[in-house]
């Protein structure tokens, strides 16, 4: 595979963007690589369709009993009604190429819990998760490599025994942790009542400049919490990979030719060093869609992680299985990133 | 130039000797050494020693069962043990003061006042709530009770459990309900991995494959239906443990691609290569050559994952899909912590989230210490 | 003969390790002859290494100088002592790869792999002069064209991986060369090559001094590469200086009874089949560990032994 991608990414100097790489050279390879990922994403879609369909009970059922503990009657019929009204009659496979088959094109079915369709519903909540999300890997990176960088050229000094161990109590922390303590905080020293996006009165409230202050006054801590989750393991491993890297010979090398400290940690270790990372921004792709689940529970943030959490909860089944489906997909592609960046940052992957 | 004459010219064969000392010594006395100096990591490894050893006998080192409401103490803050007595006289026997409770009748709230006259020696080895130890032997010993009233070292919760017992009991829960997941995660992991980097060909595209498909399944929704779909007549315990099961079938895929390129890396090392051209055996070379190179790599792995498993109880149980009460873990516990208005009114409920840190903080320290200790090329000089 | 480019004086370097300090040069003395090339030998561990690394003040923690000078004299007239400066002397860096330079044992891992070749040379050139990035390029490609690169355009912007060993140890050089510096150190750099590529970079070093006429230190463990390259030698050993002379004098005459070990431990010197002579059984019970201070003799060179030890017809 990597002996495809090398050959076609040959001529791609460092300089020309990723872009213009994939476009001028990569071409092929992205088309036979999406073309490969098709089986694997069909198998993936049977599994979590049967998987989703495998606790007991459905969403008439669930209807009925809420109906029923409501002291509503419902008739046989009335049932069998609802079961045609939801392709549930249908034998299993049947209602699987339903689903699929309005997936592929564009359609992801209709949410019975919300009565809408699943694509209003995704689209709704898309803007914000991605918000949240991207603010949230701003975070990390602006506050993790700096301290990453700071903790390997002084290592062992005080600085670096600190910041050690706040980042190990961070990586010990359970996000849902760090949310409730920072809610507290909020609430304890800035009096703001946390949870959401939006204060209540700006809740429904077309948008005006008030509401994106609103907007600001909120987001930060869905942004920190998110943010330091991943900040306490980046700048432990940016430091590690950082001090391997610091005694290779061409760093001596470089020193040897009269490169100056600061350029001599930021051209050279540092660029071998976050390869790593780079190579993971693919894989933010699927997180960007779910974000954590747990904590915008606790924060009550509407994205779409929520979403899929109630949906699993009421077995709204085309909910749940859509939003999942698009994680693997983008997983996949995610995947097809990662090894794009990888090869255009580092040239000897090229070849290897 | 008197301070170079002034060195001893025999330092070198000191050097010497010692190098001597060092290359009779076996491998793992040597790792033993290494870990020895890493301080922290050997404190971790005490600190679990301990907290799993006060797990084992929960039902012992708790005043209390888990269930056993101290209506008089609803809400209770953590009690101080004290040696000096609010007149500062020193009494040998430790004791706690017991608590006035006060409606405060702006915010409905309890409050409770510490009250000098309640004053409850501890009394050590007394007779408190019956239990059955491990459903092996009964006993009503507890390791410590308050003499004619109460003692909550860590507070109550809402209903007037005492949260010190509900904490060494969920630890119990929290600390072991993975490992047995975690083992065949990790049985898994090494067969399939080794089968793949040592046979090769058609098991080896079969299992990447496989890896590939199961590591684009996100985790989460299938925890949730496998959980769902468990029979509803088993207790949660019982489930819990079940999906853990289950979900090692999903989880090796990681251990398993490392095991595969260290296969592959030592199938051509060639103190392997050398061992089969002294005639070794296929076995032979597999047990005793090249699982001994990375089985220490493996131990490090998994006890780096069992923070990631009582992570997950945690989190899991906290959103509510889980463990659920009456099962006690510390994510049960932490259930009670959903909002803030629990941590501004009772912060000693977020207890058990502190052991949540502490425990994780202590697998990854001592894990990490067993990683460096392990690696046969780390001199540790700067470590 | 004009100054001494290098001189060296009481030099002192300690590590911190897990048993205590270790002292890896002991008041090591001598000096680097302007426009010729000065060889240090002796075994692994001798100090070599450190020294060179302490020319170019790139000894790092555990590693401390604690002691003693190097006089630098690019001109007569503004000689200064590298030991003394301050870490963040802007002299410092406008030394290291201006004035002085340094060519590793390992051209594998000496250069950057996420980097070009063309780019890593031209870094030397913008790192000591204030020129155009295109004018750094181009002398880059001179640079490397004089060391015996072939098809510039093309190689310059391939990567190291992409070259040999060999290629990679003239990139090194040409890295090393590029902005004329008084003193090139080069640090074993042959010792990781085979053979026949050795003679050639042997062959390329020295025609280089030739034709630049600036001075190297050559360190090695390789007396027949002494004999071909280098114009003085310094024997080290356990962090010192034993022996100091030109090349005739050391390899011709040794004094020195580890010298003399040395020299017989070469292959070749004996007969075929016979067993090679160890350092140890030529020495026998001479004492070469206690430092005694190095003396000139009368032939001019310089030696640490007592006094009585000297050899009649050289007593100073």
């Amino acid at each position: 595979m990597t002996s495809v991608l090398s050959a076609v990414l040959r001529a791609a100097e460092p300089g020309r963007s990723l872009l213009d790489a994939v476009r001028r050279l990569a071409r092929p390879y992205v088309v036979r690589r999406i073309f490969g990922m098709i089986p694997t994403v069909v198998f993936i879609s049977i599994i979590i369709f049967v998987v989703i369909q495998l606790p007991p009970g459905d969403i008439v059922t669930s209807t009925l009993d809420r109906l029923q503990s409501s002291g509503v009657e419902v008739s046989a019929e009335q049932v069998q009604n609802l079961r045609a009204q939801f392709n549930l009659d249908k034998p299993m496979h049947m209602q699987y190429l339903h689903w699929a088959g309005g997936f592929v094109v564009g359609d992801m079915g209709y949410s019975y819990r919300y009565s809408r369709p699943v694509n209003e519903l995704v689209w709704e909540r898309l803007g914000y998760t991605l918000l949240i999300a991207v603010s949230a890997v701003f975070f990390t990176w602006i506050v993790a490599v700096p301290i990453g960088i700071f903790s390997a050229i002084r290592q062992y000094s005080i600085g670096d025994y600190t910041f050690t161990v706040i980042g190990l109590i961070g990586i010990a922390t359970p996000h849902f942790l760090l949310a409730l303590l920072f809610m507290y905080a909020a609430y304890e020293w800035f009096g703001i009542s946390i949870g959401g996006l939006f204060s209540p009165e700006y809740r429904e409230a077309p948008w005006t400049l008030a509401k994106v202050w609103d907007l600001c006054q909120h987001i930060w801590i869905p942004m920190v919490v998110l943010g330091l989750g991943g900040t306490a393991a980046t700048m432990r491993v940016l430091r590690a990979n950082l001090l391997d890297e610091l005694n290779k010979p061409y760093v001596v090398t470089a020193r040897a030719k009269g490169v100056r400290p600061v350029k001599l940690v930021l051209k050279y270790p540092l660029r071998i060093a976050l390869n790593p990372f780079a190579s993971t921004v693919g894989l933010l792709l699927p997180t960007l869609i779910a974000g954590d689940v747990i904590v915008s529970r606790v924060l009550n943030l509407p994205t779409l992680g929520q979403l899929l959490l109630d949906a699993l909860l009421t077995q709204d089944m085309f909910l749940a299985g859509s939003i999942v489906m698009l994680q693997v997909i983008l997983i996949q592609f995610g995947l097809l990133l990662s090894d794009l960046v990888l090869a255009w940052i580092d040239p000897r992957i090229r070849y290897e | 130039m008197s301070e170079a004459i002034a060195l001893p010219a025999g330092a070198p064969a000191v050097q010497a000797a010692d190098e001597q000392q060092l290359a009779t010594i076996t491998p793992r006395e040597l790792t033993w050494r290494r870990f020895k100096r890493h301080r922290l990591a050997l404190a971790s490894g005490c600190f679990l020693g301990v907290l799993y050893l006060i797990a084992a006998l929960c039902e012992f080192i708790s005043p209390y069962k888990p269930e056993t409401r101290n209506v008089a103490a609803i809400n209770a803050p953590p009690m101080l043990v004290r040696f000096f007595d609010l007149d500062g006289r020193f009494h040998l026997r430790p004791f706690v003061y017991g608590y006035d409770m006060a409606v405060n009748p702006d915010t409905w709230m309890r409050e409770y006042t510490v009250n000098p006259s309640k004053r409850y020696p501890l009394e050590f080895f007394a007779k408190g709530d019956p239990y059955h130890f491990w459903n092996l032997a009964r006993g009503e010993r507890h390791l410590f009770l308050a003499k004619g009233g109460y003692v909550h070292v860590f507070g109550t919760d809402q209903l007037g459990r005492d949260m010190f017992s509900r904490v060494f009991y969920g630890a119990r829960i929290s600390l072991s309900i993975g490992l047995v997941g975690l083992v065949m995660t990790f049985v898994l992991g090494i067969v399939l991995g080794g089968l793949a980097g040592y046979i090769g060909g058609w098991v080896d595209r079969a299992v990447q494959r496989l890896t590939a498909v199961l590591l684009s399944i996100p985790q989460l929704p299938l925890w949730m239906a496998l959980t769902a779909a468990l029979p509803p007549a088993w207790s949660p315990l019982r489930v819990y443990f079940g999906v853990t099961i289950i979900l090692s079938l999903f989880g090796w895929t990681i251990l398993a691609r490392q095991v595969r390129g260290r296969f592959l890396a030592l199938r051509v090392e060639e103190f392997v290569v050398a061992a089969r051209l002294i005639g070794a055996r296929k076995m032979r070379v597999i047990l005793r050559h090249m699982l001994p190179n990375f089985l220490s790599h493996t131990i490090t792995t998994a006890t780096l994952a069992v923070p990631a498993m009582i992570i997950g109880e945690t989190s899991l149980s906290f959103l509510g899909i889980g463990l659920r009460p009456p099962v006690v873990s510390w994510g049960v516990l932490l259930q009670q912590a959903q909002n803030y208005q629990v941590i501004v009114m009772t912060p000693w409920l977020m207890i058990p989230g502190l052991f949540v840190v502490l425990a994780v903080m202590a697998f990854n320290l001592f894990g990490d210490g067993l990683r460096d200790a392990a690696d046969p090329y780390n001199t540790g000089g700067q470590g | 003969m004009t100054a001494p480019v290098l001189e060296i004086r009481d030099l002192a370097v300690e590590f911190k390790t897990d048993t205590g300090l270790t002292r890896a040069l002991r008041n090591v003395n001598f000096d680097v002859p302007r426009g010729e090339v000065t060889a240090i030998v002796g075994e692994s561990g001798s100090g070599k290494s450190v020294t060179a690394n302490c020319i170019m003040r790139l000894i790092q923690p555990p590693g401390r100088i604690t002691g003693g000078s190097i006089r630098f004299a690019p001109t007569a007239s503004q000689a200064f002592d590298i030991a003394a400066l301050e870490d963040k002397d802007e002299r410092l860096l406008d030394l290291r790869g201006g004035h002085i330079s340094m060519v590793f044992q390992e051209p594998m891992t000496a250069l950057s792999p996420v980097h070009n070749i063309g780019g890593q040379v031209a870094e030397a050139i913008l790192c000591h002069r204030e020129v155009s990035k295109e004018q750094a390029w181009a002398e880059a490609a001179q640079m490397l064209a004089h060391v015996g690169i072939g098809d510039i355009e093309r190689r310059m912007t391939m990567y190291p991986f992409e070259f040999s060993g060999g290629m990679r140890q003239r990139v090194v050089i040409a890295m090393a060369l590029v902005c004329n510096p008084e003193v090139l150190i080069c640090d074993e750099p042959t010792t990781a090559l085979d053979v026949t590529i050795q003679a050639e970079i042997l062959t390329l070093i020295r025609n280089l001094q030739d034709e630049l006429k600036n001075s190297v230190i050559f360190i090695t463990h390789d007396l027949g590469v002494v004999a071909q390259i280098a114009d003085h030698v310094v024997v080290m050993y356990q962090g010192r200086v034993l022996e100091i002379g030109t090349v005739r004098q050391v390899l011709k005459q040794p004094v020195h009874p580890y010298t003399k070990g040395l020299l017989k431990a070469i292959p070749g010197v004996v007969d075929p089949g016979e067993r090679l002579a160890t350092i140890a059984s030529v020495v026998g019970d001479a004492d070469i560990t206690t430092p005694f201070p190095l003396i000139k003799l009368s032939d001019g060179r310089q030696v640490s032994l007592p006094r009585g030890h000297v050899p009649a017809e050289l007593k100073p």
